[in-house]
């Protein structure tokens, strides 16, 4: 259960091979028949008050990995170390494996892990008032009583940019913007210090997200959050975060500093992704790079690399082993087998 | 849905907050149908189930020597032409028809009978609390031949209407307390299958397709042979009611079940278990409610199913027993071609039980409309 605390002190949740398994069932007995590989050995960590992006298109599993985390699915194998005060009798950080934790030790930690849905409308029950979902989490885990919730939700709304008489108001009576600022109320309840942001802002107006995120930056700072920030497009990432990983059919290709990343990136996916970016400047003449064939099928991968189908880099080797995901330089993670002697495009 | 929301937002601002219920509510005052339905079962079960004893001239089972006598017409108007602001029946007079040599009633011009309000006759318990003795209308008994038999007698010459009333009270109640049952079993069963799937749900979904393969009538026959005669009248009741919910909660758990399993996914509800909710909060507080707009209207419906299984089943002289009076006994009584021919106001029984069943499926209808504010489907 405890391990080893990690040698770089201020890593808040360390992920280690995670992997989703959901089986495919056919027929009447329910016969598995394969599996949908949604997160496959997956490795990355967030430090503490960073945010680290994850990106990569629909479909490859970056929901997966989040809910896996906060076990809202069963992980199939994997170990995701959390910091945590919680569970140590004098209170001294440690590192636990929330994949392993128990009913109980489950419960204790979801007070520190928080999410954050995509879609604004399904992710508010529209029979609870805006109090009560704002509450839930608290009457949930014993905090508080009338007036000091009472409180807490005002405090919350206010922080929010929402208004304390919104409170008795239910969810169908706000706006798209609105009601994820409800939603980012509930998930700061308790006060946590992890927050998976599950594409927080895809949902919305283009002129919403932009509010939305710097709301998001400011209580990062407020209330020293640490954020993984899901999201399909580089551009909303660029904005909000530290660290970027960039994800491929349940594999985390590459993962470097936000900066280091656009400049320098190392795995042809990534260049690809980047060049898909709309540039501000008009006179930049961009060269889109036009990936071929379709998005490998995570319940029937190729061989080899994921993305060498598509790769126009690729090589024999590419559809024959699986390229490790390594540090090639200080804090630069990439799993592709010619990332030493590729000289690929950044922005 | 952008059109809903911004509906929704400016209805905001003349009505300061809707709960999902007062927008139901809303919609639902609007649909005239709906609205003269339930208020008819509103009337019906103030009227059979409330105050039957207040409403009946007789109480059940109090015998009369007109036997299979004719409704006794209530009339402003005598033989003279002459009109009465006190309402009044005829007497009844012993007549033999001269084809079949039977004998039965006429009414007697000769004799009449003025009505009387609010008359002090066979006591009773209002509401089963209050002793009184209060019938809302009733005739001078000073003369023993005095009767208001305003639906006739049936052929022990007992009082139709106040049989009708009283059958009414077992009829209405038994669909209600069947559903209710039915819904408990149905929604707990349902909930628990659709949440934790797997082999509970397997199992759930083989019982109500065992069930569901039945048809109806002869599994309550065979369930409603196996009531012992002995058993009082009472405990027979209460069992017709458990066995009719017992063979219909199969279709409301599949229903509620196929429900949760599309709630299950929803977002709201991840949210609620990713901040550590108990499986008991998730399944009554989360998943159930958003059932209940669907679970309320098959109910509504399919109460009806109920009352009418137990007056077939009554009929077929497999559920309730005398002296237990429902509508279903009575109609057995009525049920024959003797009676259709000679006594064909035995069969008023009818006309209360095709109103009950058309305000309920009046309602029902309305609900399911009513329910569903923000589409307009
Ligand atoms: N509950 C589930 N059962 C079976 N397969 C699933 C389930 N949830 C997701 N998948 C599959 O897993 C893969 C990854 O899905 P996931 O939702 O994690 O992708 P995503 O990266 O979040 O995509 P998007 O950007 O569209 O949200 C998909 O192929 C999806 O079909
Ligand atoms: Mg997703």
């Amino acid at each position: 259960m405890v391990a080893e605390p990690s040698p770089q002190d201020n890593i808040l949740l360390d992920v280690r091979g995670l992997k989703k398994y959901f089986p495919i069932q056919r027929g009447l007995l329910r016969r598995t028949v394969g599996y949908v590989k949604a997160v496959d050995d997956v490795t990355f960590f967030v430090r503490e008050g960073e945010t680290l992006g994850l990106v990569g298109e629909s479909g490859c599993g970056k929901t997966t990995a989040g809910r896996t985390i906060i076990r809202l699915y069963e992980p199939t194998a994997g170990s995701a170390l959390f910091k945590t005060r919680l569970l140590s009798p004098d209170g001294s950080p440690q590192m636990v494996d929330l994949l392993k934790a128990d009913k109980q030790q489950l419960k204790l930690l979801r007070q520190e892990i928080a999410m954050i849905f995509q879609d604004p409308i399904n992710s508010l029950n529209p029979r609870m008032s805006v109090s009560d979902i704002i509450a839930e989490p608290l009457v949930i885990h014993g905090r508080g009583k009338g007036p000091e919730v009472e409180e807490i939700i005002v405090n919350l709304l206010e922080r929010v940019g929402l208004r304390p008489e919104h409170m008795r108001r239910y969810p169908h009576e706000f706006s798209g913007g609105q009601r994820q600022r409800i939603g980012i109320a509930r998930a700061l309840a308790l006060n946590p210090r992890l927050v998976i942001c599950d594409e927080p802002v895809s949902a919305l107006d283009v002129s919403i997200q932009a509010q939305t995120l710097n709301l998001l930056q400011d209580l990062q700072a407020d209330f020293n959050l640490s954020y993984i920030f899901v999201a399909h497009d580089l551009s909303v990432v660029q904005h909000v975060s530290d660290r970027v990983a960039v994800m491929y059919v349940g594999k985390i290709v590459e993962m470097a500093d936000a900066e280091e990343l656009y400049i320098n990136p190392l795995h042809p996916y990534t260049e690809a992704l980047m060049s898909a970016v709309p540039k501000p400047d008009p006179l930049y003449k961009s060269e889109r790079i036009v990936m071929q064939g379709d998005v490998a099928d995570p319940s029937n991968p190729p061989p080899g690399c994921y993305f060498h189908p598509r790769c126009r880099y690729a090589v024999d080797i590419c559809s024959k082993q699986t390229p490790e995901f390594r540090e090639l330089r200080p804090d630069h993670f990439v799993a592709c087998h010619r990332a030493e002697e590729l000289q690929l495009r950044g922005v | 849905m952008a059109q809903a929301t911004t509906k929704g937002a400016s209805e905001t601002k003349k009505q300061v907050s809707q709960s999902y219920w007062s927008l139901v509510w809303w919609k639902f005052k609007k649909n005239k149908t709906a609205v003269v339905g339930g208020i008819i079962l509103i009337v019906f079960y103030l009227c059979f189930v409330g105050l039957a004893e207040f409403l009946a001239p007789y109480s059940l089972e109090r015998r009369s020597n007109y036997t299979e006598a004719p409704p006794q017409i209530i009339r402003f108007i005598d033989a003279q032409g002459k009109f009465h602001l006190r309402p009044f029946v005829y007497g009844l007079e012993k007549h033999i028809d001269q084809e079949t040599r039977k004998r039965t009633f006429k009414e007697d011009p000769s004799r009449v009978y003025p009505i009387y309000f609010f008359v002090r006759r066979e006591p009773y318990k209002l509401f089963g609390l209050f002793p009184t003795d209060i019938h809302l209308f009733g005739v001078d008994e000073s003369d023993p031949a005095a009767s208001i038999f305003i639906m006739g007698t049936d052929s022990n010459g007992r009082d139709y209407f106040s049989r009708i009333l009283y059958g009414g009270r077992l009829s209405l109640m038994i669909g209600l307390l069947g559903q209710f049952l039915t819904l408990l079993l149905g929604c707990v069963l349902g909930v628990i299958s659709g949440y934790y799937g797997g082999a509970t749900d397997m199992f759930v979904q083989r019982t109500t397709e065992f069930l569901n393969a039945f048809p109806d009538i002869p599994l309550f026959m065979a369930l409603a042979a196996a009531i012992p005669k002995h058993w009082s009248p009472v405990t027979v009741y209460f069992m017709l009611t458990i066995i009719l919910a017992f063979v219909r909660w199969g279709g409301l758990a599949r229903q509620v079940r196929g429900l949760i399993l599309s709630l299950r996914e929803r977002e709201y509800v991840l949210a609620a278990r990713s901040a550590g909710a108990s499986d008991a909060r998730l399944m009554f507080r989360h998943l159930l409610p958003g059932t209940m707009s669907h679970v309320i209207v098959i109910a509504t419906l399919s109460i009806p199913g109920m009352i009418l299984s137990e007056t077939a089943l009554s009929w077929l002289g497999l559920g309730l027993r005398p002296p237990l009076t429902s509508w279903g006994v009575l109609l057995q009584e009525a049920g024959t071609v003797y009676a259709i021919r000679y006594a064909p106001w035995l069969l008023w029984t009818i006309p209360f039980l095709l109103i009950t069943i058309l305000a309920y499926n009046m309602l029902g209808d309305g609900l399911r409309d009513a329910m569903d504010p923000y589409g307009g489907r």
